[in-house]
């Protein structure tokens, strides 16, 4: 493995060799539906409490990965996961069911990248052979946590985001058939001083920014080596501002699709409730390894960039009036190759 | 590598943060004021409607004052708002409504009721005891504060109250 300022490049193309994808109904009804391993038809996931079900679905996503990647659950030799509730109880409560070493990590929505980037390098550097990365999110878990009781009426304004409720996990390997990880690249804290908890596009907008001009800079890319570059999640008001920022640091993003997991995962015309589009671990998770993947193994992408934006707020610290301080990591993925 | 020593002619991250306001408020959609205003007074104006045809009902029904009518009418929104909240309808509402279903009794009623079924898995006292009152409460400390003082102007320009 080799590091070029804040890139990873992995040298021996750790492949993620199966990955499982569980939503709830809302995403079931949203144009990615088919790409999903299972779509729940009740928002409970069939339990007694919003916590049980977060990990219930990081519980069946993980098992369906280990399932699809044609190994058993004995051979997995780490887990490195997270979730956007205190503690990580989700992550930490559904290893404790795997019983697999356990790395706890912590990126807000950004966990789904920085997860995989941990799990690759722990592979291409002879670490382990098979580590699965993975998160979930649930809509109430974080209305409950973050914002008001679900049930509450108070009318969100048309720049919030709408968390999806889903789990993503992948297995990573040395060897094996499917897209590699070919490069990782780290974020670091950016904090532009916005302080609206429901204004997440824009808090993280250059965090995301940041982390691309990074990764091109490293790598010596430019956008239209990449079919795809999504981040996750910027939605409809945060994408507009990384394009603005992009071309003021003379950034060039023709000749790609540059795209948002927020926008992708719902129906954004018949799903209004969603306002500015979806956000969440598990949102540029499920997208990333149900939609992107399987088009990536049908041939119709060859490298992508997945950009995953987090928001390390705590409802504590923007009640004592703080900004959100935002983060975004990068992984590019390759096919044949 | 092409590209590296490309040095990029601003850094996003030193970017001032009043810099950063103009961009991000430019894309940031504005929130439909006038809509959310006229949307506010019909639905507010038709839950007083109801709650004024349920008084009526009170008064010719079991033949109560105006006064003696005004306790059972609140009792009757409260259940009302309760059952919406829990058939999970509220909320839809109040995306629409706004204010107008946020400022009577019926919003009172949905921010304690909404705490109370969240916070159930935590179990009958530190869940729905501790927690129903989340919301609500501030309404009632800021209420009884404000009862507080107009009672001390009362009090001191000698204004009698019945």
């Amino acid at each position: 493995m080799k590091v070029i300022g804040q890139t990873w490049q992995f040298e021996n193309k750790p492949v993620i060799i199966g990955t499982g994808t569980i939503v709830g109904p809302e995403e079931g009804e949203g144009p990615l539906a088919n790409d999903f391993d299972y779509v729940y038809d009740n928002i409970e996931i069939n339990e007694k409490t919003w916590e049980k079900a977060e990990r219930k679905l990081l519980e069946d996503a993980s098992r369906k990965a280990v399932e699809k990647a044609g190994i058993k659950e004995d051979q997995l030799q780490f887990f490195v996961g997270g979730d956007l509730m205190n503690q990580i109880i989700s992550s930490s409560f559904a290893a404790r069911q795997m019983g697999v070493p356990y790395i706890g990590v912590f990126g807000a929505c950004s966990t789904s990248m920085e997860s995989l980037a941990l799990a690759s390098m722990l592979v291409d550097s002879g670490g382990a052979q098979y580590v699965m990365a993975g998160t979930a999110s649930h809509n109430c878990t974080v209305e409950k946590q973050f914002r008001y009781p679900t049930e509450y009426g108070s009318q969100k304004p048309p720049y919030a985001q709408y968390t999806i409720t889903g789990a993503g996990c992948s297995v990573v390997s040395d060897k094996g058939d499917g897209p590699a990880v070919t490069y990782a690249t780290i974020g670091k804290v950016v904090d532009l001083g916005i302080k609206d908890p429901f204004n997440m596009g824009a808090a993280m907008a250059p965090a995301a920014a940041d982390t691309i001009t990074k990764h091109f800079k490293d790598t010596g890319r430019q956008a239209k080596d990449y079919d795809l570059i999504v981040t996750g999640d910027l939605a409809s008001v945060g994408l507009p501002i990384a394009k603005d920022l992009l071309q003021q640091n003379d950034v060039i993003m023709d000749g790609t699709v540059f795209a948002d997991c927020g926008l992708m995962i719902y129906d954004m015309e018949k799903q209004k409730y969603v306002n500015a589009g979806g956000s969440g671990c598990g949102c540029s998770a499920v997208v990333t390894y149900g939609h992107i993947l399987k088009r990536m193994r049908k041939g119709e992408l060859k490298k992508v960039l997945v950009v995953a934006t987090g928001a390390l707020l705590s409802p504590l610290s923007y009640q004592q009036g703080e900004s959100i301080p935002c983060i975004a990591h990068a992984v590019a993925l390759e096919m044949g190759g | 590598m092409s590209g590296s020593n490309q040095k990029p002619k601003s850094d996003i991250t030193t970017m001032s943060s009043a810099e950063y306001q103009t961009i991000a408020k430019k894309h940031e959609p504005p929130r439909a004021v006038l809509k959310n205003c006229l949307r506010a007074f019909l639905v507010g104006g038709l839950i007083c409607l109801i709650g004024q045809c349920i008084q009526r009902f009170f008064m010719s029904v079991f033949d109560m004052s105006t006064t003696e009518a005004s306790n059972p009418t609140v009792a009757v929104l409260i259940i009302l708002s309760v059952i919406l909240t829990s058939f999970g309808v509220y909320d839809k509402i109040a995306q629409w409504a706004g204010a107008g279903s946020a400022v009577p009794v019926t919003g009172f009623a949905n921010s304690m009721c909404s705490a109370a079924l969240e916070h159930r898995a935590e179990g009958l006292v530190l869940g729905v005891g501790a927690s129903m009152f989340k919301l609500a409460g501030s309404v009632i400390v800021f209420g009884t504060v404000a009862a507080f003082i107009i009672g001390i102007i009362y009090a001191i320009f000698g204004i009698e109250g019945r």
